[in-house]
């Protein structure tokens, strides 16, 4: 029977460890922030002098949501890969867990990084915007209710992007980079999905990104009401419902393969 | 699933003919030119590797028991499908009376392991480490703390040590803290794969005479794979010599070493009986 007092004190255990691995590793988050900065900063300032400001912050909504939503994606692969590195993951998966207070564990620990990072950097991009940034008119409602709902189907993703590493800790960075980076071209981060060629826009339909960034757009440059997104939230929803499940059903199978393969051994 | 539980007499671990092969695609000596490599890609040929093969055991509890093996023997194989990191093709394994596929939760909750690499996060401290290995079995971090700090003192290792990074520490004191993280859970099936193996003479008699005290104080399973003769003949109760991934003898160092006739007058060693009956040195690799 699952007691959820435990299990919740020991996906703890999964948080703590990410926080202090984020503090070891100072130099490099640093680093990561920086390009984090330079990345919105750079993409944002092609519509400087182009276009509108609301051109311009169309442009950086896409450099932050893209970098939050990646971050919910690669977090719980990148763990996995991690511990399949330092030979770690034989005692994780010897330990009394839930696997699924495992990954919930990571979950949330990428939830609390990602929206930790990307406030940092929308935080800092008024200081360079100046008046191209104004986020006087947006509703953080909209958008608060948006990040929830699409950081759903993000882990969904990112459960099924885990597996990767699980079975091979060399290819499976890379599996999980090819999966991002086509979300990033179906998704209309940084354009309408409509200037996709033909053959490709249907792809973007089943793509949670393409919602996520139409809700936080229309919320942080029309003002939209969490009613008139109620459409874009119901389809994301819906999304990390089934995918959710979906991610955990996979990865069980990818981790009962590794056990009968002997996958997960390091060395020795 | 109905959970199967073996009828008396309940041994703390028993094994009943496991069966682990591995299918690995074929590798060819020979320097291939690039359409042979594609032919020998494509023809995917896979060769069998049999890791255990039809092996079973029984160790009571408050025994040690050796496994003495060469490299490639199967002693780590064993030791992983015990600790359920590998689902055997065949036969069962049953902790204190719970199968470990069938009931691998349960199992866990009483069983840990220590590995001949002490794997750990290497920029997290040891306390870090430890903390974070203890909340897994629902420990808190005080009482983490607390027990850590007196296993590594019985061990030798300093606790001021305890707040430095793992990769600051030597082989040696990177062990113990993997002896500390396996104990703070109070196993009652330990699974020792050759956890003094690469260490330093001091470090090695350390954990050999930590081993001791466990065995004395509590009626805890212990299992010890090894390749140091000495140290099997000094902790172990009974001994099984593996080989291609097959026992081929079992028993106490003194059943074992009547299975052999003495030489030249002189008294017949563990060493003796193992070259006797494998035909190979156990110095010829580590595995």
């Amino acid at each position: 029977m699952l007691n959820i007092r435990r299990e919740t004190i020991i996906s703890y255990a999964f948080i703590e460890r990410n926080f202090n691995l984020l503090k070891r590793y100072l130099n490099w988050e640093i680093l990561f922030f920086s390009y984090s900065i330079v990345n919105a900063l750079t993409i944002g300032l092609i519509m400087v002098g182009r276009g509108s400001s609301q051109d311009v912050l169309y442009l950086v909504i896409g450099a932050l949501i893209w970098g939050f939503l990646s971050i919910m994606m690669r977090e719980v692969s990148d763990a996995i890969t991690w511990e399949r590195w330092e030979g770690t993951i034989e005692y994780t998966f010897m330990a009394p867990i839930y696997r699924i207070t495992h990954l919930v564990g990571s979950c949330l620990f990428a939830i609390l990084y990602g929206l930790l990072r990307t406030g940092l950097v929308l935080a800092i991009m008024p200081l360079f915007f100046g008046e191209h940034i104004d986020l006087g008119s947006a509703n953080w409602i909209t958008m608060g209710v948006t990040v929830a709902v699409s950081s759903l189907s993000f882990i969904g993703i990112g459960l099924m992007a885990a597996i990767f590493p699980l079975l091979s800790p060399e290819k499976g960075q890379a599996a999980t980079g090819i999966l991002q980076s086509v979300l990033l071209l179906i998704s209309g981060i940084y354009y309408e999905i409509e200037v996709l060629p033909d053959w490709l826009q249907p792809f973007s339909i089943i793509s949670p990104a393409t919602y996520t960034l139409r809700s936080i757009r229309a919320a942080m440059l029309e003002n939209a009401s969490v009613q008139s997104q109620a459409e874009n939230l119901l389809l994301l929803l819906v999304i990390g419902i089934v995918l959710i499940p979906l991610g955990f059903w996979v990865f069980h199978i990818a981790e009962r393969y590794a056990k009968r393969v002997g996958r997960l051994k390091r060395s020795g | 699933m109905v959970q199967e539980k073996v009828k008396q007499p309940v041994y703390g671990l028993t094994v009943r003919g496991v069966k682990k092969h591995f299918h690995r695609r074929k590798k060819t000596e020979e320097k291939l030119r690039f359409h042979q490599k594609i032919r020998h890609w494509l023809k995917r040929e896979k060769e069998t590797i049999r890791a255990v093969d039809g092996i079973s055991l029984d160790v009571s509890i408050g025994e040690i028991y050796g496994i003495l093996g060469a490299n490639g023997s199967g002693k780590s194989t064993l030791i992983r499908l015990i600790s359920t990191l590998l689902l055997p093709d065949a036969g069962s394994i049953h902790v204190f009376g719970d199968d470990v596929v069938t009931n691998s939760m349960k199992v866990r909750r009483v069983m840990n392991r220590v590995s001949v690499e002490a794997s750990f996060f290497k920029r997290l401290s040891s306390a870090e480490n430890l903390i974070y290995a203890a909340r897994l079995y629902g420990i808190s971090a005080a009482e983490a703390n607390k027990k850590a700090r007196n296993i590594l003192e019985r061990l030798g290792f300093e606790a001021k040590r305890m707040d430095g990074e793992m990769e600051q520490l030597s082989r040696g004191m990177q062990q113990k803290v993997a002896i500390a993280r396996a104990l703070l859970t109070t196993p009652m099936l330990l699974l020792l794969d050759e956890p003094t193996t690469g260490l330093d003479p001091k470090s090695k008699r350390d954990v050999q005479a930590f081993i001791e005290e466990i065995r004395n104080e509590r009626n805890a399973v212990i299992v010890l794979t090894t390749h140091d003769m000495v140290e099997a003949e000094k902790l172990c109760d009974r001994i099984a010599i593996i080989d291609n991934g097959k026992f081929i003898a079992e028993g106490t160092v003194k059943e074992l070493i009547a299975k052999v006739p003495p030489k030249d007058n002189s008294p017949v060693t563990l060493e003796d009986v193992f070259i006797a009956l494998t035909g190979k040195d156990l110095e010829e690799g580590e595995e």
